[in-house]
């Protein structure tokens, strides 16, 4: 396979997955701007979530509900925006093409053409449910176009890396932004303000129905902690998400018969979600741990376009 | 303006009738034999079905990203080529001859071609003036001596066709360096077979799916003599936004092998290799669809970033096959041109099956003076000029563009060419009021390599959407229609 061409998958779905995330972020932003009387606090931290803060405020003066809805979904100023990612998404589905099957092109070329018309204006309060459903279907149908009738190589090991590096990426940015809540003092004051963050939580990240299952009605922030970061039958947890990339990697490895510089940088950031408990990661620090996992996983990318030879 | 003598390829030739004040009508001979079946289908079928097709047709085309690029256009980046659900239907017997004919055409240019970067013989018997070569831009000095595997120069080419009556078939142009359009032949197919799969049970229509599986058999077969083991082909784009790049990964697809772009080249060890996730790859064939002028900035365009420094030295030395081959554009050169019925009997011996259009070269005085006097009846095209543009249809141009063409060709006579106006046949296509006449041409789509030359029953057809209009190029509003030839 050309290194272009594996640069190309891995970037094509860490945009589709990006696309998924922030609609899930405007989602859980929404939910609470609609539950509480001033929220306008709430949405500089979805955007700082995002990592798109800076560029908004490069663009407007206020953190307002509309213009965060708008930057996050459609603006082509933000690289990031599901618009510009869909896109982005798309082009390299294009450069990609002979990799993907049938239904996978059609797939991501349906999924840019039906948001290109659903994002070609601004988004009215009332369309924003319907949006935002429409953006994360869109993206789940590219992932069932994916593992219904890929192949299992190096070409489908790719997608996933990019995958679960956005995904890991996303779940710990979200955890570095409202680690906060999660701390045992925060427990304390227990206040129905704290309820709110933990629910807003666990919505970022589709992960309510999963978590009631688990633990039942009442939200703990020890608990969520445990979920979103050890849980490796959450999907979205940041040791699932190691895991899948180190599997994944090591699938590519055995593939070629060569272990590389990657393999080791993987495998280390997996180990880390393994012989740890969440006590000990909130003793020593939890946004410590949600900031080394983050520097991890972008190591990891980067050693994994050097390994690869995704560029010249 | 009024035509004389129409041909309709449904409906067989055509007379303008006037019926007093109301509007001429046309009297067509009557329905030709190709189409008897095809014929039958349509008048059992409910137009409003058939609209709905149509608007289907185009939802496949879209959601496929079987899509164009406009140069020069930011925004609207993306188009679809309009296609008719009408077949353009050629019989069994028609078909056989032309493609007798193309093939004798095809082997002559490669003839031709490895004579003009030889010996030049045919300068040397009087056939072609020295100058013709000597001083025309498309020849490239670089490939002097140079032979390609197996004498293949071009391996991939499109011969233009043009229809003006029952047995009246021309040539209208030779594409010998990157012709392009087989994917929406194929397409085009696909789209018919999935729609209505009933009419080719009720015709039996030569398959046209196979195409890939032959340019792959075909490109191997051409492989140089640095090939160890299995030759490895890729295909050379200039990337996702070049107009045809669908075509590039469409082709890359169905063929299995890698489509690449200059960046992902280097020359390793006297071979072009790719760079793939496990390092550099040598690979022996590579079907090109850059330009002479992009492929190599060492030995032509310093500034492109499209091509592979030194990779025409690898090829001098036969690390590589290109195809085509560069400087294959002096074949196609519409100049050269009006020299082709010479060229296929001085390397073929035999007379050419296909006429070639009558054509005025307009660096003679003679056929100047005739030219400047007939413009208004005349078709007159720059010798390297592409696409439908830069030319003039003199008589549907206005008086300022006549005038205007006039002093054009006074400055720069060598670079035109003149033809009479031909009266392209017409297949119908389903319009919103029914059934109309539009005129076609027809690009088959030849291979060529050292096991032989294969043709690709049909090709793609080209339709002047608007009325009355001669121009077929997709850049400027033409659509296409599945085109079948029917087995015996």
């Amino acid at each position: 396979m050309l290194g272009k061409t594996a640069g190309g998958l891995y970037w094509m779905f860490r945009y589709l997955e990006r696309s998924e995330n922030t609609a899930r972020l405007v989602e859980a932003g929404q939910r609470i701007a609609l539950t509480r009387s001033s929220a306008d606090d709430e949405w500089v931290s979805v955007l700082q979530t995002a990592s798109v803060l800076w560029g908004y405020q490069q663009k407007y003066d206020e953190v307002t509900k509309e213009n965060a809805i708008d930057w996050m979904l459609r603006d082509r100023d933000n690289a990031s925006s599901v618009l510009s990612v869909v896109e982005s998404a798309r082009n390299n589905a294009r450069l990609v093409r002979t990799a993907l099957t049938r239904e996978v092109w059609e797939s991501v070329n349906d999924c840019w053409m039906a948001l290109k018309a659903a994002l070609a204006r601004r988004v009215s309060e009332r369309d924003l449910p319907h949006v935002l459903t429409l953006i994360r279907q869109k993206a789940a149908f590219v992932r069932g176009a994916l593992t219904g009738t890929m192949l299992r190589n190096d070409i489908y090991n790719f997608c996933r890396i990019g995958t679960f590096i956005e995904r890991a990426d996303n779940t710990a940015r979200i955890l570095d932004v409202k680690y906060w809540v999660l701390l045992p003092s925060a427990q304390a004051v227990g206040s129905s303000l704290d309820n709110v963050q933990w629910e807003t939580i666990l919505r970022s990240v589709s992960a309510e129905g999963g978590f009631r299952m688990t633990y039942g009605q009442s939200a703990r922030p020890r608990e969520i902690a445990q979920f979103l970061i050890l849980d490796k039958r959450m999907p979205r947890s940041l040791a699932f998400c190691a895991e899948k990339i180190s599997d994944n990697l090591a699938y590519i490895a055995e593939d070629y018969g060569e272990r590389l510089g990657v393999h080791d940088l993987a495998r280390q950031l997996a180990q880390g979600t393994l012989d740890i408990t969440i006590d000990e990661i909130i003793e020593n620090g939890l946004h410590e741990y949600i900031q080394e996992f983050l520097t991890a996983t972008a190591a990891i990318g980067a050693q994994t376009e050097i390994d690869y030879r995704f560029y010249e | 303006m009024m035509q004389a003598q129409l041909y309709d390829e449904m409906w067989g030739q055509g007379q303008v009738q006037a019926l007093g004040d109301s509007p001429a009508q046309v009297q067509y001979a009557g329905l030709r034999d190709p189409y008897a079946a095809f014929d039958e289908w349509l008048r059992s079928e409910d137009p409003a079905r058939l609209r709905r097709k149509q608007r289907e047709a185009e939802e496949v085309f879209r959601l496929t990203g079987i899509t164009f690029n406009v140069y020069g256009r930011a925004e609207a980046a993306e188009r679809l080529i309009p296609f008719d659900i009408i077949p353009r239907i050629i019989a069994a017997r028609e078909w056989q001859r032309l493609a007798r004919g193309i093939e004798q055409r095809v082997r002559a240019i490669n003839a031709f071609l490895h004579d003009i970067y030889h010996r030049q013989e045919i300068i040397r018997a009087g056939r072609l003036p020295a100058e013709m070569v000597a001083r025309n831009a498309a020849f490239l000095p670089q490939m002097i001596g140079v032979a390609p595997p197996g004498g293949i120069y071009t391996h991939i080419v499109g011969v233009d066709l043009v229809r003006t009556g029952e047995d009246e078939f021309f040539v209208l142009e030779d594409n010998a360096r990157t012709p392009s359009g087989v994917s929406y032949m194929l397409e085009n197919r696909e789209t018919m077979l999935q729609m209505f799969p009933e009419l080719f049970s009720k015709n039996r229509v030569k398959p046209v799916s196979n195409y890939p599986r032959l340019l792959h058999r075909s490109l191997s077969a051409s492989a140089p003599p640095a090939t160890t083991g299995t030759p490895v082909v890729a295909i050379l784009t200039p990337g996702i936004y070049n107009s045809a790049y669908y075509e590039h990964s469409f082709l890359a697809d169905q063929m299995g092998v890698e489509l690449v772009e200059g960046h992902d080249l280097r020359v390793v060890d006297g071979r072009v290799a790719m760079r793939t996730t496990q390092g550099y790859q040598p690979i022996d064939v590579l079907y090109r669809r850059v330009d002479d002028e992009y492929i190599d900035p060492l030995n032509f365009n310093p500034d492109s970033a499209l091509g592979v420094p030194g990779i025409m030295d690898v090829y001098r030395a036969g690390g590589i096959t290109l195809a085509n081959a560069p400087g294959t554009g002096i074949a196609d050169d519409k100049a050269i041109y009006s020299y082709m019925p010479d060229i296929v009997e001085f390397y073929t011996g035999e007379r050419a099956i296909l006429q070639n259009v009558p054509t005025w070269r307009c660096n003679e005085a003679d056929a100047l003076a005739y030219v400047l006097d007939h413009l208004s009846e005349l078709v007159v095209k720059e010798v390297h000029g592409s696409g439908g543009y830069g030319m003039l249809i003199g008589p549907t141009s206005s008086k300022k563009e006549l005038a205007e063409f006039r002093a054009k060709l006074k400055a720069r006579p060598g670079n035109y060419i003149a033809q009479p106006t031909l009266s392209l046949s017409t297949v119908p296509i389903f319009s919103r009021a029914g059934l109309a006449p539009r005129h076609v041409d027809l690009r088959p789509f030849v291979l060529a390599s050292p096991e032989g030359v294969t043709i690709t029953p049909g090709g793609l057809t080209r339709v002047a959407l608007k009325k009355g209009s001669l121009v077929v190029n997709s850049s400027q509003g033409g659509g296409t229609k599945d085109t079948w030839v029917l087995e015996d």
